[in-house]
């Protein structure tokens, strides 16, 4: 099987739905001839059109509000904002038009768009490059909000969202891209959205990570294996709405429990799953369940991004602390 | 101006205009020889019954608000033209994107009056209507509306089917970047998308001299690229003439229009609002004079289309309409409050189902 880096995944995907779906149509600033900020959608205009595969003037809410009225005609637009710092014009369509469209029509319009955009630090990038505000995203009802982390569930997970019938923001972890790397078969199948990932099987703890930071999880996980603890790591991977049976199954078995995301901490979505744990899985819990994350302050410039990202040593440390609790 | 004189010797490299349209005076008499279509008395009439039953229609929606039998209320008084002209040159298989004032538009379309009704008591089943399928709802955050058009117009450029999209908004939504954007990429892309600012004068407390210090609102459309034309939004054969143009020219392929129709808002803002905090009495008694019913009724009795028999007769017909309507939607059964799950999705994920159970079951005890 042909590796591939994340983001020829999602090139793939996108390449599979036009060819698959002439509803599909990818547009943004720069998708058309440029391929992409990151190449995402490199070669795309060549292949399918500068109809089907459009430059849009330098405009984000303009993206988004085009998707929708694309959408509630019958295309299925997937738009892309170049990196997560530039989405918040969008907040407007998604959370008063995209996300209840539906509902306001009581089902006679319908919106399947999918927003991608890059999220996340650890490229050196500019200010305003290195955004993870998925929180924010998932609190809004009627939107599915799913992050990747590898390449075959980059490339499946957008297949599905593409196919959705509802609106789907897609975060694609930045640092990621071009890092990760895997085994895919361009077969054209997808994976369940709103399912979470069993990525490594253990007993004395469970992580829980998703999008960019599951890769530091994966590390600390093989770091505490050799400590001889046996962590358990979830890759959440859909977020709205997001599965509660993997994640309460898990606490079940290891009754400890920690959360690692790269956005900063307060009302991130790391307080949702341990709300949810001391709401339905209290009586299995050996030991508070902790947050590993961000912290609250404004994602630093390059000098500093490092040491804003949770590590693989932070999550350890966390982790024997959980498990020394008693 | 020294300045300006400094430059003289710079070249013009663009010079732009704006034409404003107008044929009925406020008195009914004709200004300019009148469009081709004026010529059908049936056509006028039915503008003017469409105008009339907004109106009649209003009056009951702010009735029923007042005596808490609806929510709040837009009403349209003085600028009934506006919806309604626009609306009577679509065909039923374009693109409606309407503001939240635009009843006379939906109603022309097909809409149920107990449908509208039913969306402004607060109920989500009066968007689900019986007017166009692809029709949007009311749009209430102001101008956000406009990129949807744009998108609907890219879908029916891309799939080379003849139909055109229709947005109406009102002025305060031309201050806004949404309706600037939508503007922008359709005239990039030469979409079949028509855009309507119902320029009423007032944003809520807000008047124009305070959104915009242009001479025109139709002058926007220049700087995306496309004609814009100012029209005496309260004379209905002008509403009427603009739209037919802009509507045929988008679908013909020469790309986008944009219609400035001046008129007036003679009510408040909506039933939630008291005009007179802001504006003067006498103002609105003098735009009263321009108002359009009066003014096609004028003409229309002057060239012995109607008299005051039509107006009796229309009257209760209207009247009859309304109040069967009302009927209806005071009858119209409630939901049940765990509906409100039902289409948040096109399947309710599985973790909500406790949620939606929850309320079921609350509802029943």
């Amino acid at each position: 099987m042909p590796e591939v880096t994340l983001v020829e995944a999602i090139n793939l995907a996108l390449g599979r739905a036009l060819e698959d779906d002439p509803d599909v149509v990818v547009l943004g600033e720069d998708v058309g001839v440029n391929g992409g900020v990151f190449r995402a959608t490199a070669g795309l205009q060549k292949r399918f059109g500068a109809e089907r595969v459009l430059d849009t003037p330098l405009a984000e809410l303009l993206i988004s509000g085009l998707c929708v009225g694309m959408a509630a005609q019958g295309l299925k637009p997937v738009g892309e904002i170049q990196f997560m710092g530039f989405i918040y014009p969008c907040l407007d369509q998604l959370v008063n038009h995209a996300s209840r469209i539906r509902n306001r029509t009581q089902g006679r319009l319908t919106c399947p768009m999918v927003l991608r955009t890059p999220h996340g630090a650890g490229i050196r990038a500019p200010e305003h490059h290195s955004e993870s505000t998925e929180a924010m995203l998932a609190h809004i009802p009627g939107l599915r909000v799913v992050m990747p982390s590898s390449p075959e569930r980059a490339y499946r997970l957008l297949l599905a969202a593409i196919r959705d019938p509802d609106p789907v923001v897609f975060l694609e972890p930045t640092r990621l891209y071009r890092t990760a790397r895997g085994e895919l078969q361009d077969d054209g199948a997808a994976l369940p959205l709103d399912h979470a990932f069993v990525l490594r099987k253990g007993r004395d703890l469970t992580l829980i990570s998703w999008g960019a930071a599951v890769k530091e999880t994966m590390a600390a996980a093989d770091a505490l294996s050799a400590e001889g603890i046996a962590a358990e790591v979830i890759d959440l991977a859909t977020l709205k709405p997001y599965d509660e049976s993997t994640v309460l199954g898990s606490i079940a078995k290891t009754g400890r429990c920690i959360i690692v995301h790269e956005a900063a901490r307060t009302g991130g979505f790391g307080a949702e799953i341990a709300a949810l744990i001391a709401e339905l899985g209290l009586s299995s819990l050996l030991a508070p369940v902790i947050r590993i994350t961000g912290y609250d302050t404004v994602i630093p410039m390059a000098r500093l991004e490092q040491f804003y990202m949770p590590s693989v040593e932070r999550i350890v440390i966390g982790a024997r602390k959980v498990c020394q609790f008693s | 101006m020294a300045s300006r004189r400094l430059n003289q010797d710079l070249p013009v490299i663009a010079r732009f205009e704006v034409r404003h349209r107008n044929y009925l005076a406020p008195n009914g008499s004709i200004n300019r020889p009148l469009p081709a279509f004026a010529a059908d008395a049936d056509l006028l009439i039915s503008l003017y019954r469409a105008m009339v039953l907004l109106r009649l229609f209003d009056q009951k929606a702010v009735a029923l608000q007042r005596t808490g039998r609806l929510g709040t209320y837009a009403v349209s008084l003085g600028q009934e033209a506006v919806s309604v002209g626009m609306a009577s040159a679509m065909r039923e298989e374009d693109v409606l994107l309407p503001s939240y004032r635009d009843n006379g538009a939906l109603i022309w379309r097909g809409v149920k009056l107990e449908e509208i009704l039913l969306f402004w008591g607060g109920d989500e089943r009066g968007n689900c209507f019986s007017g166009p399928v692809h029709d949007f709802p009311f749009c209430v955050p102001v101008g956000s509306q406009a990129p949807h058009a744009a998108g609907v117009a890219y879908a029916l450029k891309l799939r080379k089917e003849p139909r055109v999209a229709v947005c109406l908004f009102g002025d305060g939504a031309t201050s806004k970047g949404d309706v600037y954007e939508a503007m922008n990429f359709a005239g990039v892309h030469k979409l079949p998308v028509v855009f309507v600012v119902a320029n009423n004068q007032w944003a809520i407390s807000v008047p124009l001299r305070l959104q915009t210090s242009c001479e025109t609102l139709a002058q926007k459309a220049i700087a995306s690229g496309f004609t814009g034309e100012q029209v005496d939004g309260s004379d209905v054969v002008a509403m009427r003439a603009a739209a037919e143009e802009a509507v045929a020219a988008a679908r013909d392929g020469k790309g986008p229009r944009f219609i400035e129709a001046v008129t007036y808002r003679l009510g408040d803002h909506t039933t939630s609002d008291d005009a007179s905090r802001y504006r003067s009495a006498d103002e609105v008694q003098a735009r009263w004079k321009e108002e359009p019913i009066a003014r096609l009724r004028a003409y229309l009795v002057a060239q012995r289309m109607w008299g005051k028999a039509d107006e009796e007769r229309l009257a209760s017909e209207c009247h009859e309409r309304i109040e069967a309507a009302v009927e209806r939607y005071l009858a119209t059964a409630p939901r049940r409050p765990e509906t409100m799950f039902d289409h948040l999705y096109a399947d309710l994920p599985e973790v909500y189902a406790a949620q939606r159970g929850e309320l079921a079951g609350e509802h029943d005890a």
